[in-house]
């Protein structure tokens, strides 16, 4: 061991050198702030708070970048084992530093990312997942007790005893579950949605995406530019050393954005995620509007959704570094190399004051050589490869920086922030006499040293983001130069340039970009490149564009998988996934169980399955699967990309689609004076429809009894305006509702109807509905409310695809015509002084008879017909004259007593006939011999839709199940849904032979009735049979369907 | 969201358009004489084709007529769309 700085035993955790969490007040200066630098305006401080402590930051300040600043590393628990968590990265790829926002109790998000929080004045942000305190809690058992919580534990563990789950393990797992709390109020925030369409859009705006907009912006093309950032530079906005074309980075990076803003053809969305790539280059765009305003206009809207079609889609999407796995490797301070730089150099916040560097990548190096030149002691830089040439290491060592090869990480130490890390080396390092040996671990590591420090910086090569590119089902194909997936062939017209295809060095970057915009812009202006179409040729180097660039050669080396002697140290967890906390363990485990896809053991695991969707673990897991099942990595592939690639608000899916505005409503023209009566609506599809009438004091059940009561006794007054109806018209209608309706057309005569099934070509029945012949070539067809779209479209579908031949046209008039049902025995009476030009008597107009005449001086189309069993007639008119003609009508009907009834009442009154419900009393397998209507099919047709079906033994087996009636012994009202059962006192797995469809009290026979499908049901009249309920058998006698007036006197009144 | 191209409006984005499965299944002009597996591979069975496949699709939104189209279903992207009665075009991926 060597010496180890005094300042390693700290008790709060923080560390003395920044000044740590436990500032007296919050206001002292920030200790990890430098002097000068970074791209914050350090003239306005912010205020916020963190778990209730006041903070101070600047404005261009994340949370994350404040916190840091503040000297603050701890902020959050982990998942499961409720591990102390910091800040691992600085963007979209954070799997710690999750954290709610408040603004107030309705306005409350929860699992943000720190690193994509952008401070304002006043913001409120508390950590997640820990109780009591954040470094007080309870749930860190579960570390301890981290053995008995292995991969697959819930599937392993909560089997037994069965009734356990109910009231033990659901509920103590619910609480233990999710991070983060869901507010408890509506949101009220506002949410846009906005079509775009572009030549090309450029997704990510760092140096690729910005010379690739330069590139397509010259050539006249309209052009989107979308970056997930405040601020456009991407990489070049935390890289003060390189230059372009002469400028500052950041200073190229200035002027291009001011000349893109400047054309009128360029859209730049900054703080904008593009989530999702759909086919035909269909991108989803999430655009943040007042997020970072500290009292955002009322009237913004807090966020966009941009849906774009865009010609060409060039993906810049970059790439994110990868972690080092190691144990220990979660503590505060331990974090990404490029993340401390960023902070560095974007932000002016220094992450630590004495620092390690654990590296398989030259990028580090240059992290650690800024961070020693703004005065951070780099402790050491450890290099996972065993010869680091090149610049970058080079000068490293020209510094005096104390470099490791060969080296690996056997423990890191520290409670609430990392305090030392000890340092292995490989026993075959050719440069292991830096120190003296220590004792031998396995894999012929040897422990090399243990450092003091306050933050260890890693890099294990970087991750090309190919996730866009695979959501657009474009082929991954894997580079084992780079360690990486990246874009193979693009399965749209779309170009991955820069990083995220491995393309790394600056010049490189730029060339690429530009050449992609070139060539995008070009492909638009020829027209060539319609969306949907062949994906586009190979990109050739364009060669209008050169850039001259300074910046650090690099290599491009990385490290997959776990380090040496991870899995044998067994002091400590080795994470893989920080988010869902899994080890490398869980990993070894998973293959020992015998998983082999990663698929299965992503979801065995949970690796890569939280809100960061593995940005930082994917490749490492699947390293170490490979390592352990001893093939390629290739081999074992990767598992899907999906949408969306960072979190995305349900608020910005449902845009104005919230309230009334969810779905359209369609109401009919008596809605409004049903509404006045206190009529209690129910939806029926999207059409409002009067249930029942509540008068003074009565429950639906009371205003149902007192509605049919009356339609039975006197008259009563029904709004079936929502009926379906087409009109079938033509030379061949006739022969057109011949073939498609089970019933023969042929012999009905002008001015009369009948009762139509229609069937789909598997026999079973589709819609019913009274159709009516209004002249030779014109038939009325009425549908059930909700399925005259249905069956418009399969009449269409017919009539365009298997009978071209036939002269017949259809037309939907459902909302052409009110309809008012006046029905009872008092009909006739209340309508005849209405109607003029039309003889309504008994004689003239029997049932199933239409007429037109005039009523109340409009238009009328009158039909006998009934769907209580009374006498009935339905009137149309004109839907304009609806409310006028129905307020006449009831006017009128006062003197007889009638009565306004809605649906409920409809449905006992049609039940009480055993008249079927499509879709209530039919479930599409249901025949209309099954429902007792086999005397509607046209049985001297040679066909019909259906008929070839209805031809099949098992169509006419006897043990069908067949509507019948129920009565129940007890006088019990059954469940619709209830299940029916030939023998009693079954217990589960039953025998079961049928089920309840519909089922009311009838106050008319007062008693309950029901409808039922039961096996063989018309050969059991009269047998008891039983409905088994939680509290115990039901006993029902099976009866005819048809409760009332079963000889149909009344109807024919 | 798809783009198609309707033979009598051209192109237009997916939600006008309702799907209508397998294209160039023919209903027997007598269904009477189809034996009983004939009728229910004509009802039931479909290729459920990965690659190259001949599908229905109506622009419910827009004309409202029928039409087939073949669509690379690994890509999403169409070969080619033709009206209903026309033989299926030969096209290549």
């Amino acid at each position: 061991m060597s010496a180890v700085p005094d300042n390693r035993r700290n008790p709060t955790g923080g560390n003395a050198l920044t000044g740590g969490e436990t500032s007296a007040n919050g206001n002292v200066a920030t200790p990890g702030r430098t002097a000068i630098g970074g791209r914050i305006d350090r003239t306005q401080p912010l205020n916020f708070t963190f778990d209730g402590k006041a903070y101070t930051g600047y404005a261009g300040d994340t949370l994350a970048s404040a916190l840091l600043a503040n000297g603050v590393h701890l902020v959050g628990r982990s998942f499961k084992y409720h591990r102390p968590r910091g800040i691992l990265g600085a963007g979209v790829e954070e799997p710690n530093a999750l954290v709610t926002v408040s603004r107030d109790e309705a306005r409350t998000t929860s699992n943000l990312s720190a690193t994509r929080v952008e401070l304002y004045d006043g913001l409120v942000a508390t950590s997640q997942n820990r109780w009591p305190s954040l470094a007080k809690d309870l749930g860190r058992m579960n570390d301890i007790l981290g053995r008995f919580f292995p991969a697959g534990f819930y599937y392993k563990t909560f089997m037994w005893p069965q009734k356990a789950w109910k009231a033990l393990y659901e509920p103590v797992i619910r609480q233990a579950a999710g991070l983060g709390e869901a507010p408890t109020l509506p949101d009220p925030d506002r949410y846009a949605q906005r079509y775009g369409h572009c030549d090309v859009l450029i997704v990510g705006a760092g140096p690729a995406g910005i010379a690739a907009a330069l590139a397509a912006a010259d050539r006249g093309v309209r052009v989107m530019l979308c970056d997930e950032s405040a601020e456009f530079g991407g990489s070049l906005l935390g890289d003060p050393a390189a230059t372009i074309d002469g400028l500052p980075a950041v200073e190229w990076v200035r002027a291009s954005i001011a000349a893109l803003a400047a054309n009128p053809r360029v859209t730049l969305l900054p703080r904008t995620t593009a989530f999702g790539y759909f086919p035909h280059n269909f991108l989803g765009l999430q655009q943040r509007l007042t997020d970072h305003e500290s009292e955002p206009a009322a009237h913004q809207p807090r966020e966009r959704l941009w849906q774009v079609r865009a010609d060409t889609v060039i993906l810049a999407t970059g790439a994110i570094e990868r972690p080092l796995v190691f144990p220990g490797n979660d503590r505060p301070g331990i974090m990404l190399a490029g993340a401390a730089q960023t902070y560095l150099n974007r932000y002016g916040v220094k992450v630590g004051s004495r620092v390690v560097v654990v590296t398989a990548s030259d990028a580090a190096y240059q992290v650690a050589l800024e961070l020693q030149a703004a005065g951070v002691t780099v402790a050491a830089i450890a290099d996972v490869r065993s010869s680091p040439q090149g610049p970058l290491p080079e000068a490293a060592r020209r510094a005096g920086l104390k470099l490791i090869d060969s080296a690996t990480v056997l423990g890191t130490e520290g409670d609430l922030r990392v305090t030392r890390i000890t340092l292995g080396q490989s026993a075959a390092a050719p440069g292991q006499s830096t120190a003296a040996p220590g004792q031998s671990t396995a894999d012929g590591v040897h422990t090399l040293e243990t450092i003091g420090c306050d933050a260890v910086l890693m890099s294990g090569g970087f991750t090309p983001s190919v996730h866009l590119f695979s959501q657009s089902r474009g082929k991954l194909t894997w580079s084992d130069a780079l360690k990486s997936f990246i874009p193979g062939q693009s399965a749209e017209n779309a170009r991955s340039v820069g990083a995220c295809r491995g393309v790394f060095g600056l010049a490189e970057v730029l060339a690429d970009g530009a050449a992609a915009g070139a060539a995008g812009a070009g492909a638009a202006a020829a027209g060539s490149a319609a969306a949907g179409t062949a994906p586009p040729p190979t990109v050739t180097a364009d060669a209008s564009r050169r850039f001259s660039v300074e910046a650090p050669l690099r290599s491009v080396d990385g490290y997959l998988g776990a380090l040496p002697a991870a899995d044998a140290a067994p002091k400590d967890k080795s994470f893989v996934d920080w988010q869902n906390d899994v080890t490398t363990k869980d990993l070894a485990l998973a293959t020992r169980e015998g998983f082999i896809s990663i698929e299965h053991v992503k979801r065995y695991t949970t690796t890569g399955m939280a809100t960061d969707q593995g940005k930082t673990s994917n490749l490492n897991a699947m390293a170490i699967v490979a390592q352990k099942l001893g093939v390629p990595i290739p081999k074992v592939g990767h598992t899907t990309f999906r949408m969306p690639y960072t979190p995305v608000s349900f608020g910005a899916f449902a845009g104005t689609s919230r309230g009334d505005l969810f779905d359209p409503l369609r109401t009919t023209p008596i809605h409004e004076w049903a509404a006045a009566r206190g009529a209690v609506f129910e939806n029926v599809g999207l059409w409002k429809r009067a249930r029942y009438f509540p008068r003074a004091g009565e429950d639906m059940h009371a205003a149902v009894a007192r509605e049919c009561r009356a339609v039975r006794g006197s008259c009563g007054i029904f709004d079936a305006s929502t009926l379906g109806k087409i009109e079938v018209v033509g030379a061949d209608a006739a022969e057109f509702m011949n073939r498609l309706y089970i019933n023969s057309w042929t012999g009905l005569g002008v001015g009369r109807s009948r009762y139509g099934i229609l069937c789909r070509d598997d026999g079973f029945i589709y819609d019913d509905g009274v159709v009516g012949r209004l002249a030779p070539d014109r038939f009325h067809v009425t549908t059930t409310t909700g399925g005259a779209p249905r069956v418009l479209a399969m009449m269409e579908d017919y009539r365009q695809t298997e009978w071209p031949d036939l002269e017949v046209w259809l037309t939907s008039t459902t909302e052409q015509w009110a309809v008012i049902a006046v029905q009872g025995p008092k009909a006739r009476s209340v309508l005849e002084p209405l109607v003029e030009g039309v003889d309504i008597s008994a004689a003239a107009m029997p049932h199933m008879s239409i007429a037109s005449g005039r009523i109340c001086g409009v238009p009328l189309m009158l039909f006998r017909v009934s769907f209580s069993g009374e006498l009935g007639f339905e009137v149309n008119v004109p839907a304009d004259y609806g409310a006028a003609v129905w307020k006449a009508i009831h006017a009128a009907g006062q003197a007889h007593g009638m009565v306004e009834y809605g649906t409920e009442a409809m449905h006992v009154l049609r039940a009480e006939k055993g008249y079927i419900i499509v879709g209530q009393d039919t479930d599409g397998t249901v025949t209309p011999d099954d429902a007792g209507l086999s005397w509607a099919i046209g049985k001297t047709k040679a066909d019909f839709v259906g008929k070839r079906s209805l031809d099949r033994a098992s169509m006419k087996a006897p043990n069908r199940k067949q509507l019948v009636g129920l009565r129940t012994r007890g006088g019990q009202v059954l469940e619709e849904g209830a299940q029916v059962a030939a023998k009693p006192g079954q217990t589960p797995p039953m025998q079961l032979i049928g089920h309840v469809t519909s089922s009311y009290h009838s106050a008319v026979l007062g008693y309950p009735i029901a409808l039922a499908l039961v096996a063989g049901g018309r050969n059991m009249m009269g047998q008891t049979l039983y409905v088994p309920m939680p509290d115990g058998d039901i006993e029902v006698e099976v009866t005819s369907p048809v409760f009332y007036d079963p000889s149909g006197a009344r109807i024919n009144g | 969201m798809l783009i198609i191209d309707c033979p009598f409006c051209g192109k237009r984005p997916e939600i006008e358009f309702t799907y209508g499965g397998q294209a160039h299944l023919t209903r027997a002009a007598q269904p009477g004489a189809v034996d009983d597996q004939a009728w229910t591979d004509f009802l039931y069975m479909r290729t459920n084709t990965k690659g190259v496949y001949a599908e229905r699709w109506r622009h419910s939104h827009g004309c409202g007529r029928f039409f087939n189209a073949v669509r690379d279903t690994t890509t999403d992207h169409f070969l080619a769309t033709y009206r209903a009665g026309e033989p299926q075009p030969a096209v290549t991926p």
